[in-house]
């Protein structure tokens, strides 16, 4: 068994209206700084022992399917390394 | 025979509920999510308030309770099921009910009397009103804005499962109406079984006459009488 740090990123799907992000964006626009756009996401580091990466990514896809993201609104993407 | 008010940690309305459902004659009590169902089950609340502190996104975390697979299970065998504003949260995260509520349009939470339209009269949560007629009951929640995909949402429509929608005072459905966002004006849905619904605004805070100015969401409670 390995150690690795499996990173799970959610985020809003595409078109889902974020409000937080559009108000975070009006505030960095009122202490004067340019940008375009911002969108936000929820980032997880998790700790897990596995047999190698592929496990690893295997069940801290299924914590994001269980419970991390909600299908309806958001999408999420994984990336493994050893500890 | 009883309507169980499951109590999650950081429920808040379920005395409430309970206090609504007796007030109409109806045998309620709290029960706590560890205990289980009760045997004599006759119906099930899934109250409002901010369980385990809306962690992760409201309702996530007792969707997820063990309790929630037999609720599910007892929605499936024709017990009426009832979810009301962070229980609509729970009913959704759980699978009881399509879509998503999330946050705000307005980042804000939002405490305030909305008007209802009545979509479908047929239905054991909307008997006692009319097609069409127009309710006004609270709304108190940060995260209600209903949000579904563009084909789960004609699904839902072409189905019929629309229970009520945010409208103004003479029952038009406008975006000035619309407290947060939701998609299609939607504050409440039913389930695949027409005895399951989830709404965002309140009726057990618009059902006791010495209460609230409201007592227009005594009906919907009338499910259970």
């Amino acid at each position: 068994m390995t150690g690795y740090t499996a990173t799970v990123t959610v985020r809003l799907k595409r078109g889902v209206l974020d409000p937080e992000a559009e108000t975070t964006r009006r505030a960095l626009e009122r202490l004067g700084f340019e940008l375009s756009g911002l969108r936000s996401a929820d980032r997880f580091d998790i700790d897990l022992e596995a047999e190698d990466a592929d496990e690893a990514e295997e069940r801290a896809g299924e914590m994001a399917e269980r419970l991390l993201a909600n299908p309806t609104i958001h999408d999420y993407e994984v990336a493994v390394a050893e500890k | 025979m009883t309507v169980a008010v499951v109590q999650f940690g950081g429920s808040n309305c379920d005395r409430d509920a309970v206090r609504a459902l007796s007030y109409l004659g109806v045998d309620a009590e709290r029960i706590w999510h560890e205990d289980g169902l009760p045997a004599d089950l006759d119906g099930i609340v899934l109250p409002g308030g901010f369980s385990y502190g809306d962690y992760l996104r409201a309702g996530a975390m007792a969707a997820r309770a063990p309790i929630m697979a037999a609720v599910r299970e007892a929605a499936e065998e024709g017990v009426p099921v009832l979810g009301v504003c962070n229980g609509a949260q729970i009913g959704s995260e759980s699978g009881l009910t399509p879509g998503a509520f999330t946050t705000n349009a307005s980042a804000r939470f939002q405490c305030e009397p909305v008007h209802l339209r009545v979509e479908r009269a047929d239905t054991p949560w909307t008997r006692a009103y009319g097609d069409g007629e127009v309710i006004e009951v609270p709304i108190a929640h940060g995260e209600g804005r209903f949000e579904i995909d563009d084909d789960a949402y004609d699904d839902l429509v072409a189905d019929d499962r629309v229970l009520f929608r945010y409208c103004d005072a003479d029952g038009a459905i406008t975006d000035d109406a619309n407290p947060n966002g939701s998609t299609g004006n939607v504050a409440g849905i039913l389930g695949e079984r027409e005895t399951v619904a989830v709404l965002m605004p309140h009726p057990e805070r618009a059902t006791l006459p010495d209460v609230a100015g409201s007592t227009d969401g005594e009906g919907v409670l009338r499910a259970f009488v």
